[in-house]
């Protein structure tokens, strides 16, 4: 047994997983929902949208999408604010850090419970 | 040919100098060398050493890149100093500073004591449950075996790679490139039964979790060991293990 | 928790400055490429809350899309994807140094496997483009 378990490599398994989800698929839902759809280039309908949304197999990609990579982002920002010389607080830090991802899987979960 | 003419050209050297219980803090005095296109910043300071100023205190040996004594940082950058041509600072000048995230004993001379301290806890040697009698013969080893992992053997203990390291420079407890990638370079080892051993100490929170990938220690490597792939790769290995040791508590480690 | 360092008199202990990471190039982009996760953690936001508009009727949605429109967004929008693509750049690149991947007792070099997952990148691209669009 290691002398004192830490539960980093728990926190660097999600980040890796959020890392690898976002590097895939965030560029192509950025490019299509944030430029593409706006500035009218293409356009999805509200019913497709709806409808698509609603299946089961799509939410569960959905919640990979968007709650994933808050772990990825909770684990970096954590160690940028560490690398800028933060780490006497490291502690809350790291509280803050991945509490935020917590409330934001949460948070994804209701969003698309309702859906 | 050995008297130097007036326009000899020179180059100018910013070395740090600190003298311990004397200054505060460091402050830097300029040299100036001869220029000579085979030579090297340690020469320029074995130059000064001998002909300006014996006072000079820095640590060199083999002047050839292989011992890893005389490491210092170079306009910034750590660097072998045996490695480092005057010829590609031309026309200067040079700023020679301690090798960085060290505590500095005298002028150039900094001390190794953490990193020593840490080279022992990895446990940098083959590591047997039973040892084979001489009689028995040599482990045999093929050159794939070898190869797995060769580079990272070829780690000469220079440091630069914690000089580069902004986390070891931000937190001194961090075990660091060179002890994780030793560490790791025995694990490979098909001859050694030691990773249990070392885990302990790559495993703890100031071990490999503490690595951002920042990179630049397998930049300034003069051996070309890459430690930030050795230690990206114990981490790998550090989650796996942990994930097994969650789902199969009773056993199925390595 | 880590043990504060004794320090020994007379010898000289430097810090580290803050700005380190402003010293060199490679320092520089390895900032740019951990801050990359805060834009793509934004995005993922604005994404929620236009999935948290959906059941609320098309206006809601519509609305929603307007407030899209606005420079501020859609230049936010334009950063955000140059940095999501540094970070699956940088990432697949270092897919190669992470993963030692063995056939028998030979090892594949590591610019085949980051090829690999570049590749498989644009497969999943193209892949979740038709989807996105076909409607």
């Amino acid at each position: 047994m290691a002398t004192r378990k830490t539960s980093e490599p728990f926190w660097w398994l999600l980040f890796a997983a959020g890392g690898m989800v976002a590097a895939l698929l965030v560029p192509v839902h950025l490019l299509v929902q944030g430029l593409a759809v706006p500035l009218g280039w293409t356009s999805i309908s509200h019913a497709r949208m709806l409808a698509l949304a609603g299946h089961p197999l799509v939410k569960l990609y959905l919640f990979a999408l968007i709650a994933l990579p808050l772990y990825h982002w909770a684990h970096r920002f954590r160690f940028i604010l560490e690398d800028l010389g933060l780490r006497g607080l490291r502690t809350p830090i790291a509280i803050l850090c991945y509490g935020a991802a917590v409330l934001g899987t949460v948070a994804t979960l209701w969003v698309l419970w309702q859906i | 040919m050995t008297e130097e003419t007036m326009t000899e050209e020179t180059m100018t050297l910013d070395v740090t100098r600190y003298r311990p219980g004397h200054d505060r803090a460091p402050r830097t005095q300029s040299f100036t060398v001869p220029y000579r296109k085979d030579w090297v910043v340690l020469d320029a300071l074995n130059h000064i050493k001998d002909r300006i100023d014996g006072t000079l205190s820095y640590r060199w040996s083999c002047r050839m890149g292989v011992c890893g004594s005389c490491g210092m940082m170079v306009n910034g950058v750590p660097k072998l100093t045996c490695a480092a041509f005057l010829r590609d600072y031309r026309p200067g000048p040079i700023r020679v500073e301690p090798l960085a995230n060290f505590p500095v004993i005298r002028d150039l001379v900094i001390a190794l004591d953490d990193f020593m301290e840490k080279l022992r806890r990895v446990k940098p040697w083959i590591i047997r449950a039973v040892e084979k009698p001489v009689s028995d013969g040599e482990y045999l080893q093929t050159p794939a075996q070898l190869d797995a992992y060769k580079q990272f053997s070829m780690c000469i203990n220079c440091m630069l790679c914690y000089a580069a390291c902004p986390v070891y420079g931000l937190e001194p407890a961090f075990v660091g490139p060179a002890a994780i990638a030793l560490a790791y370079r025995y694990n490979l080892d098909s001859r050694d039964e030691g990773y249990r051993l070392r885990e302990p100490v790559l495993s703890e929170a100031v071990g490999v979790w503490e690595c951002t990938f920042v990179g630049e220690c397998s930049v300034v490597c003069p051996k070309g060991v890459d430690p930030a792939a050795a230690i990206q790769r114990s981490k790998l290995a550090g989650a796996t293990d942990w994930l097994l040791s969650m789902i199969m508590p009773w056993g199925g480690r390595r | 928790m880590t043990v504060p360092r004794v320090e020994r008199p007379g010898l000289f202990y430097p810090k580290l400055p803050a700005t380190w990471w402003l010293r060199n190039a490679n320092y520089f982009r390895f900032m740019l490429r951990e801050l990359s996760s805060v834009f793509i953690a934004v995005f993922l936001v604005v994404f929620l809350v236009q999935l948290h508009r959906l059941p609320q009727g098309p206006g809601a949605y519509a609305a929603y899309l307007e407030t899209l429109r606005a420079p501020g967004w859609i230049i936010f929008h334009v950063v955000a994807l140059a940095f999501a693509l540094y970070h699956s750049v940088t990432w697949f690149n270092l897919t190669g140094v992470v993963q030692v991947v063995r056939l028998g007792e030979r090892q594949v070099p590591p610019w085949l496997v980051a090829g690999s997952s570049f590749a498989l990148w644009a497969v999943v691209s193209v892949v979740l483009l038709w989807f996105l669009l076909r409607g």
